[in-house]
């Protein structure tokens, strides 16, 4: 291992000079952790993501992380994470698809104890009969667990994500959960140029008082909660102690948005903005997206891009801004029911206006021709 | 989305053969000639003779779109099994395959097509190359394992991607440093490979002889 040098985050994120290299998503994270000074990752094998978590075993092996090891379940390591975050150290992991729901109850439980865990999700199908294939089905399960829900739509994105998610949820007016969600195989599998800062630098260390709750004391809020048969009653003091600790995982959400602004440059990026229809989209669909884009525009039809980056905290007022001057969103995605198209809906003023399709699932390839067969009917 | 400046390659191939690793060399190769390059695979169970899948674009220019290559210009088949058995994410093995596209099969002898799928391959002005490939791989590389080597070789030979000179240096960065993490199955795959050759440039050597060797054993098929 190289000596590293710690650095401010936005020297290693604006400021340090990269180098391309020809990587896959799984090494990207690999690069990510390698300068996210992290003190600890816990794994557990589930495809798509045994590649990354296996390479975070080799770098900590070369003596960049404290402590690594494998779980017994992703249960028992979304667990051990929490463990490991409530002891005050700077925690990594990842899962997939089934793994995602073999933990579930953990997701929840991290937000509401305030916990900074970065966790990859490399999304996989949830299903019978059983599918290793990419599908963001796991996505629509955790938009409402509290935790923060980046999006990202390559192997770049991955690296930087996973670096800027750990700033993000360590700040103190946040401290709450962050998932990194990536389309497995179509990113984790796939070989693409990455820019990377040189890995001899990383982030400052976690700092545990940075915590809005103190560290393991069990006199205190979230612990308290567990062990304190006052709050654990059913009565009006224990009813108004969890609605407003609830309240308070959903205002720190809201507080996010502007750290999402300053370290992800946006909640999201638009390509032509003012165009009458706009294909917006998160994830591989993006990729599948702007090539039907720039088609479109080369028959000379007026179609923008929207890049949705943050899915929790949600771009509420970007999008219904959006929303007002075009004429139809279309919302491409990788799942069965179509969950970014309904919370799209839910915050624009004219639903007619979304067009939820094309929609592929299953472990498909969205051809980019569907989208642009959708773009051409929008402008005719 | 399909236009004139891009090439898109489906390999398709049985576990074990090196599809994942050949598109891995081809991509690398790729771009250290400069070229934009999106490389990935498909498989399921990662086990012998299974399917297995991998896709390559490449572009002079920006590249978005991933996953399947759903309408190639060109397909590399690397085992006959592919098509008569049927061992493939597509069927039959040409579908998608642009007008004018290129299809190159491993296998010895031309294989019995069936009349309607060549009635289909010659409508589409599609031209199919045979390649000794594993033959090659055995006489000039001295193991089957480079079949896929070969392949990449017989493709050079049908159209000039990259350059030999890229190859070398892409199979020497595969298997010469310890950079590249496999997964436990093409772990020790790779472990048979280098214990065929004395060391590494020998390896090198002997891969790029099997390039030139498949290069020129391709042979067209007259419709």
């Amino acid at each position: 291992m190289t000596t590293q040098q710690v650095v401010a985050p936005e020297h290693l994120f604006f400021e340090a000079e990269r180098e391309r290299q020809f990587m896959t998503g799984s090494e990207a994270v690999r690069e990510a952790i390698k300068r996210a000074n992290v003190d600890m990752a816990i794994s557990y094998p589930i495809t798509p993501q045994s590649e990354s978590m296996h390479l975070v075993g080799d770098i900590y092996a070369q003596g960049y992380l404290k402590e690594y090891f494998r779980g017994e379940s992703e249960f028992a390591v979304m667990a051990a994470v929490a463990g490991a975050a409530m002891g005050g150290v700077r925690v990594f992991t990842a899962t997939a698809g089934p793994g995602t729901l073999r933990a579930f109850e953990m997701f929840p439980t991290w937000a509401g104890a305030r916990l900074p865990v970065v966790c990859a999700f490399m999304t996989r199908g949830v299903n019978s009969p059983l599918t290793i294939q990419p599908d963001t089905i796991e996505m629509a399960f955790l938009l409402d667990t509290g935790i923060l829900m980046f999006h990202a739509e390559n192997a770049q994105d991955l690296y930087d994500m996973i670096l800027k998610a750990f700033v993000i949820a360590e700040q103190t007016d946040v401290h709450i959960p962050v998932g990194v969600f990536v389309d497995g195989f179509f990113v984790t599998h796939t070989r693409e140029e990455v820019a990377t800062a040189p890995a001899d630098l990383k982030l400052p260390p976690y700092n545990p008082y940075s915590a809005p709750v103190p560290v393991m004391d069990m006199e205190s809020v979230p612990v308290r909660q567990m062990r304190d048969p006052f709050v654990m009653k059913s009565n009006f003091i224990s009813y108004a102690a969890h609605a407003s600790w609830q309240q308070e995982i959903l205002a720190a959400q809201e507080r996010a948005r502007k750290h999402v602004r300053r370290y992800l440059g946006g909640l999201l990026e638009a390509e032509h903005p003012e165009a009458a229809v706009l294909v917006v989209a998160a994830g591989t669909a993006v990729s599948q997206g702007r090539e039907a884009v720039a088609a479109a525009r080369r028959e000379g039809l007026e179609v923008g891009l929207i890049k949705l980056k943050s899915l929790r905290p949600f771009p509420r007022e970007e999008i219904r801004t959006l929303a007002r001057q075009a004429r139809a969103l279309i919302v491409p995605e990788f799942n069965r029911v179509g969950w970014l198209a309904r919370e799209i809906k839910s915050v624009v003023e004219d639903t007619t206006k979304v067009i939820d399709a094309p929609r592929v699932f299953g472990g498909m390839t969205m051809p980019p021709d569907l989208i642009l067969a959708q773009i051409r009917r929008c402008c005719a | 989305m399909t236009n004139k400046s891009r090439t898109f390659i489906r390999m398709s191939g049985l576990g074990g053969q090196g599809v994942v690793t050949a598109a891995h060399i081809l991509g690398v190769a790729a771009v250290k000639d400069g070229l934009k390059c999106v490389v990935n695979p498909f498989f399921g169970a990662e086990k012998r003779l299974a399917p297995a899948e991998s896709y390559v674009r490449i572009a002079a220019d920006e590249i978005w779109e991933r996953g399947e290559v759903l309408f190639p210009n060109i397909i590399m088949i690397f085992h006959p099994h592919v098509i008569t058995l049927g061992k493939c994410y597509t069927m039959p093995f040409f579908a998608g395959l642009q007008r004018g596209g290129k299809i190159i099969i491993n296998s010895d002898r031309p294989l019995d097509l069936r009349e309607e799928e060549l009635a289909q391959l010659k409508e589409l002005g599609a031209e199919v190359y045979y390649v000794p490939a594993t033959q090659t791989a055995v006489e000039a590389g001295g193991t089957a394992l480079s079949s896929n080597i070969a392949m990449l070789g017989a493709l050079l030979a049908v159209e000039a991607l990259v350059s030999p000179e890229a190859i070398r240096d892409a199979i020497a960065e595969r298997f010469g440093g310890g950079k590249f993490v496999a997964s436990g199955t093409t772990a020790a795959l790779d472990d048979v490979l280098k214990s065929k050759f004395d060391r590494l440039a020998q390896l090198i050597e002997k891969n790029m002889a099997v390039v030139a060797a498949a290069q020129g054993r391709v042979s067209k098929h007259h419709y």
